[in-house]
């Protein structure tokens, strides 16, 4: 009857979701990850931010195995990410993903974008997935475009009817890879607004986003990455009044001062 | 004109045959072309060397040598006693099935990568995301293509001619054995084929005007 004293201490606290330790990643001669430790407890939000190339797009994409790591070990909800095959598609129906460039699936409504993982992934019945997507499109505003496909919207819109996809899944962490950046300026708001909104909700985040606004509004912590490495970690108002290392207070001066 | 008045059975079992033979063959190479090509694009190593090897060796091998290899091969070491006309189906359906595949495959290689990516991070599996998401995508590109292939099957149907299976072009040999005119033969034969190439080429050129419509 030893099983029952069985402690619980190995595994990760309970408010950890997403844990990432010592995760190294190369793309052939190029360290693009190196030594990233990050714990994203729930309900935080987690924006990331750094100069291009630094990494931040691949650190987000091993977050749901959409790049394999060489080293170290990814959690999600006390879940180590699977290899492959069944149980990584389950887990990564998780996580919800928004990518720059909207993804939405070219051949499909908006509405069956937002139906397809539903129906597809969580087998929920057609009539109770039609009128969930339809709640979330009118949540991110674009109730009245559900019929259209996807190439007959603005920018903004494709990016809103994206989350609403994703939120489609009831995801337990949501990863933004810079979701505002193929966007025309006056589009930006729009999805920041329900980017805003969801963190207010208490979803977990992690945004990649060159949005000091957002960073600084919707934001519990903010992550500098430069050259393959987290740099520093602080919150906003820490990071963007104070930064520590000369690599954030270079970045923070270009980016600020154009 | 006689030739033809006079053997219209035989003309007739001739385009059956030839439509029999390349409907069978083409639905065969249809499932096969696009099983391999999602054996081709899987994350499964072992898959992907399975249909390199099958899109390899059945495209690079004279369909005349497939033949030969069917009906004097395969029912020693197989299935004895099968006969010639699905041999014939057989030796047709996966020769050209490496074509089918290859159109498929690049037809797959235009759907930008993105596609997938939202669809695997939806959980969607290998095969749905394969499905549902990219071949449906892919299919616009394909068509043209598939329509060439179809037309290439139904004149190689011509091979299964000389193997023991009745249709159109063995019609040619029946006849001109009888002393027949060899070139008058040859114009009804031609106009045959003409005919099928035709209707498979509206019926590609229908199937693409549907799917712009569709957008
Ligand atoms: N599939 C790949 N193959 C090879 N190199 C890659 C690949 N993807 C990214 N890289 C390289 O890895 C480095 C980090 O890329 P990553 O996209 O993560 O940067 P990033 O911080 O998101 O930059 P950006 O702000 O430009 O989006 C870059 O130098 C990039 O060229
Ligand atoms: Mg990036």
């Amino acid at each position: 009857m030893s099983e029952v004293s069985v402690t619980k201490d190995a595994a990760p606290a309970a408010e950890d979701l997403v844990v990432l330790d010592n995760v190294n990643k190369h793309f052939g001669a190029l360290h693009v990850l190196q030594d990233i430790d990050l714990k994203i407890a729930r309900g935080e939000v987690v924006v990331v931010i750094g100069p291009s190339g630094s990494g931040k797009s691949t650190l987000c994409r091993t977050i749901n195995r959409l790049e394999t790591v060489d080293s170290g070990h990814i959690s999600i909800d006390g879940k180590p990410l699977p290899q492959e095959g069944k149980p990584l598609a389950k887990l990564r129906a998780d996580v919800g993903m928004v990518f720059q460039a909207f993804n939405l699936f070219a051949h499909k409504t908006v509405l069956e974008n937002v139906m397809l993982g539903q129906t597809k992934v969580r087998r929920t019945e057609k009539q109770a997935a039609e009128t969930k997507a339809r709640a979330l499109l009118d949540r991110v505003g674009v109730g009245n475009q559900a019929d259209k496909y996807p190439a007959q919207l603005s920018g903004g819109q494709q990016q809103r009817v994206a989350i609403a996809r994703a939120l489609a899944m009831d995801p337990k962490v949501m990863l933004f890879d810079e979701p505002t950046s193929a966007l025309d300026p006056e589009m930006i708001n729009e999805v920041l607004e329900v980017m805003k909104q969801l963190a207010d909700e208490g979803m977990t985040m992690v945004v990649v986003t060159h949005e000091m606004g957002f960073a600084r509004s919707a934001a519990n912590r903010v992550v500098f990455m430069s050259d393959g490495r987290i740099v520093e970690e602080a919150t906003p108002d820490q990071f963007f009044n104070n930064p520590r290392s000369d690599r954030a207070k270079d970045f923070l001066a270009k980016i600020l001062h154009h | 004109m006689n030739v033809l008045l006079d053997h219209l059975d035989l003309f007739r079992d001739g385009f059956i045959g030839t439509v029999s033979l390349t409907a069978a063959s083409a639905a065969l190479a249809l499932i096969l072309g696009v099983l391999i090509a999602g054996f081709r694009v899987s994350p499964v190593p072992p898959l992907r060397a399975f249909g390199t090897a099958w899109v390899t060796l059945l495209r690079n091998t004279p369909l005349t040598l497939l033949f030969l290899v069917a009906f004097f091969v395969l029912p020693q070491v197989l299935f004895p006693g099968i006969s010639s006309y699905v041999l014939g189906v057989l030796a047709l359906g996966f020769y050209t099935s490496s074509f089918v595949c290859e159109a498929v495959r690049s037809g797959i290689s235009t759907v930008p990568l993105g596609q997938a990516e939202a669809a695997r991070s939806l959980g969607m599996t290998f095969v749905q995301t394969l499905r549902m998401v990219v071949l449906p995508q892919a299919t616009r590109t394909v068509l043209p293509p598939l329509s060439s292939i179809m037309i290439a099957l139904t004149k190689n149907s011509a091979i299964a001619g000389a193997f023991n299976n009745p249709e159109l072009f063995s019609v040619q040999k029946v006849l001109s054995d009888k002393g027949y005119n060899v070139m008058v033969i040859f114009v009804w034969v031609a106009l045959a084929y003409l005919v099928l190439v035709f209707l498979i080429s509206g019926f590609f050129r229908l199937l693409e005007r549907r799917m712009e419509v569709a957008r």
